[in-house]
């Protein structure tokens, strides 16, 4: 299989690994975020106030309506336009991140928090729990439990989807192996297909971990 | 009776739900644009009471002063285009738009930083200001030019025609009757329909299918810019560009934000000024020779001192 001297050219790992980096470094930043923001959402979700459950579900909807692609050309481009912001493309990828993983994480937690019996709140008071004592001893660890699968999945997701970045001038990981397979269009006209299965490579071994994480704290709780 | 009232107790909670939130998402949506409207309004505001802006425009485009002051350009370019706009093996940028890209900055004084854009965003780039000039090997057409201020060319393309070297095409008359391939919703499709419809054309979707076509024999030439098929040509022997300009040249030319005039005109100047040293020539010769190869009549594609012959 001749091109693969592209992928074993040191300069172009190191800069494959530094797009890497920077796919990783939004990645992991917009998480980040998206965790307290999500949990906060989604437990205001449950709330029964008709105005905070209005706003959710209009927050939730938008962000999941809009393509991530039109969010990211809003937030860099939008920003710019009107307000005069002069955001850098990765500060507005985080935004638009931390955003839609907050959205979509509340509701994950929305939903494991409603998914636990009625009876469980009732059985814990009948214990003798006060409400926080049975919410963080009795419902909570039952609800992370179900809620970790979809948030890891959720986590993935985001990861991959950063790849959208390079739309608005992030250089991460796919843009930098485009770079590579056009410099060497000629020079090496097979490239394209290792510098693909590279960056497949490299996205494997940056969301493998997260589920074998998952996977784990699983098997740990369900003991 | 009483089912059909208890549907219709159902659907109406379930309609007053689903209102509920259509209504909801409008009001956000509102008051974002209503954010959007308030900020844009104070920004004309301040553009009018600042003396020395030029336009009262959402956002302002920053003026040749304000770049030269900053020390730094920035750049709109491609860096998956070689050999117009690149980058090298070593993380630099390179290309015929990078060359003169860094002329302009020097000459200006300040620093070129380079931004990544790709075709699609060029306009939204200059619209929002994130660039100040856009030289990512730009065609001038009408449409682009309401939405963006184009300065003089520095560049043109034109139809190519390439074929096998053994039964090379010269002319578009020894094309009658012949067979060309051409990829579908390209100029070259409209320009054969309309101008030669003696030509049988075969048409594909991709230009990696065209390639195979002509690989294959199944057309007798394949026809799209010439930039294109010169590239090919030198890459694969046994092929050459007949005939390397056909049809109306488009021009290619560096673009500012719109009512940018101050860095429009010294653009000009600085293209103007450039032809006594044939720059662009030089440019070509290090950029484009060694992917068109020496037998491309030069100024079939470089435009000197914005003058297209």
């Amino acid at each position: 299989m001749p091109g693969a001297e592209i992928v074993l050219d040191p300069s172009n790992v190191l800069r494959l690994l530094a797009g890497l980096g920077v796919t990783v470094r939004i990645g992991l930043v917009s998480v980040a975020l998206s965790l307290p923001l999500g949990i906060a959402c989604g437990m205001l979700m449950t709330l029964r106030n008709p105005l905070i459950r209005a706003v959710l579900r209009a927050y939730l909807e938008f962000i999941r309506i809009m393509p991530q692609l039109v969010l990211l050309y809003l937030v860099f481009f939008g920003t710019a336009g009107a307000w005069g912001w002069d955001l850098s493309g990765e500060a507005a990828s985080v935004v638009v991140f931390s955003l839609w993983g907050a959205a979509e994480l509340g509701d994950l937690v929305r939903g494991a928090l409603e998914s636990i019996p009625r009876t469980q709140y009732d059985s814990a008071y009948v214990l003798g729990m006060g409400r926080r004592q049975a919410f963080a001893r009795v419902i909570l660890p039952q609800a992370v439990t179900r809620l970790l699968p979809p948030a890891v999945n959720l986590a993935t997701r985001m990861v991959k989807t950063t790849s959208l970045c390079m739309l608005i001038g992030v250089v991460e990981l796919i843009r930098v192996g485009q770079q590579i397979i056009d410099y060497n269009r000629f020079a090496v006209p097979t490239g394209a297909l290792w510098i693909y299965g590279s960056i497949f490579f490299l996205y494997f071994i940056v969301c493998w971990p997260l589920s074998i994480l998952s996977r784990r704290l699983e098997r740990r709780w369900a003991r | 009776m009483k089912t059909d009232n208890e549907n219709k107790g159902k659907l109406t909670t379930r309609g007053k739900t689903v209102l509920a939130s259509v209504l909801a998402v409008l009001a956000l949506a509102s008051v974002l644009a209503l954010a959007g409207c308030g900020s844009a309004a104070d920004a004309v505001k301040g553009a009018a009471g600042d003396a020395a802006s030029t336009e009262a425009g959402q956002s302002q485009a920053r003026t040749l002063e304000q770049i030269k002051q900053s020390g730094t350009i920035n750049i709109g370019v491609f860096t998956d285009k070689a050999p117009f706009g690149y980058v090298d093996g070593n993380g630099t940028y390179q290309g015929y738009d990078v060359v003169f890209a860094n002329r302009l900055a020097q000459d200006l004084g300040v620093k070129a930083s380079f931004v990544a854009t790709d075709a699609a965003n060029r306009v939204p780039y200059l619209e929002s200001n994130k660039v100040d000039v856009i030289l990512a090997n730009f065609t001038v057409t009408d449409e682009r030019a309401q939405k963006v201020d184009f300065a003089e060319p520095y560049m043109k393309v034109s139809l190519g025609v390439v074929s096998p070297t053994s039964k090379s095409i010269t002319s578009v008359e020894a094309l009658a009757g012949k067979t060309l391939i051409v990829t579908k919703g390209t100029t070259a499709e409209t320009y054969f329909e309309k101008n030669h419809p003696d030509v049988t054309l075969q048409k594909y979707d991709q230009y990696a299918d065209a390639y195979n076509a002509l690989l294959d024999g199944r057309g007798d030439a394949f026809s799209t810019d010439n930039t294109e098929v010169l590239a090919w040509a030198k890459s694969n022997p046994g092929y050459t560009v007949g005939i390397t300009s056909l049809g109306d040249a488009d021009t290619i030319a560096p673009a500012v934000h719109k009512g940018n005039d101050t860095v429009r005109d010294y653009i000009n100047q600085e293209i103007n000024s450039l032809a006594s040293e044939s720059f662009f020539h030089a440019d070509y010769a290090q950029t484009l020779e060694p992917v068109y190869g020496d037998d491309v009549n030069v100024d079939d594609i470089v435009v000197e001192g914005g003058k297209v012959s």
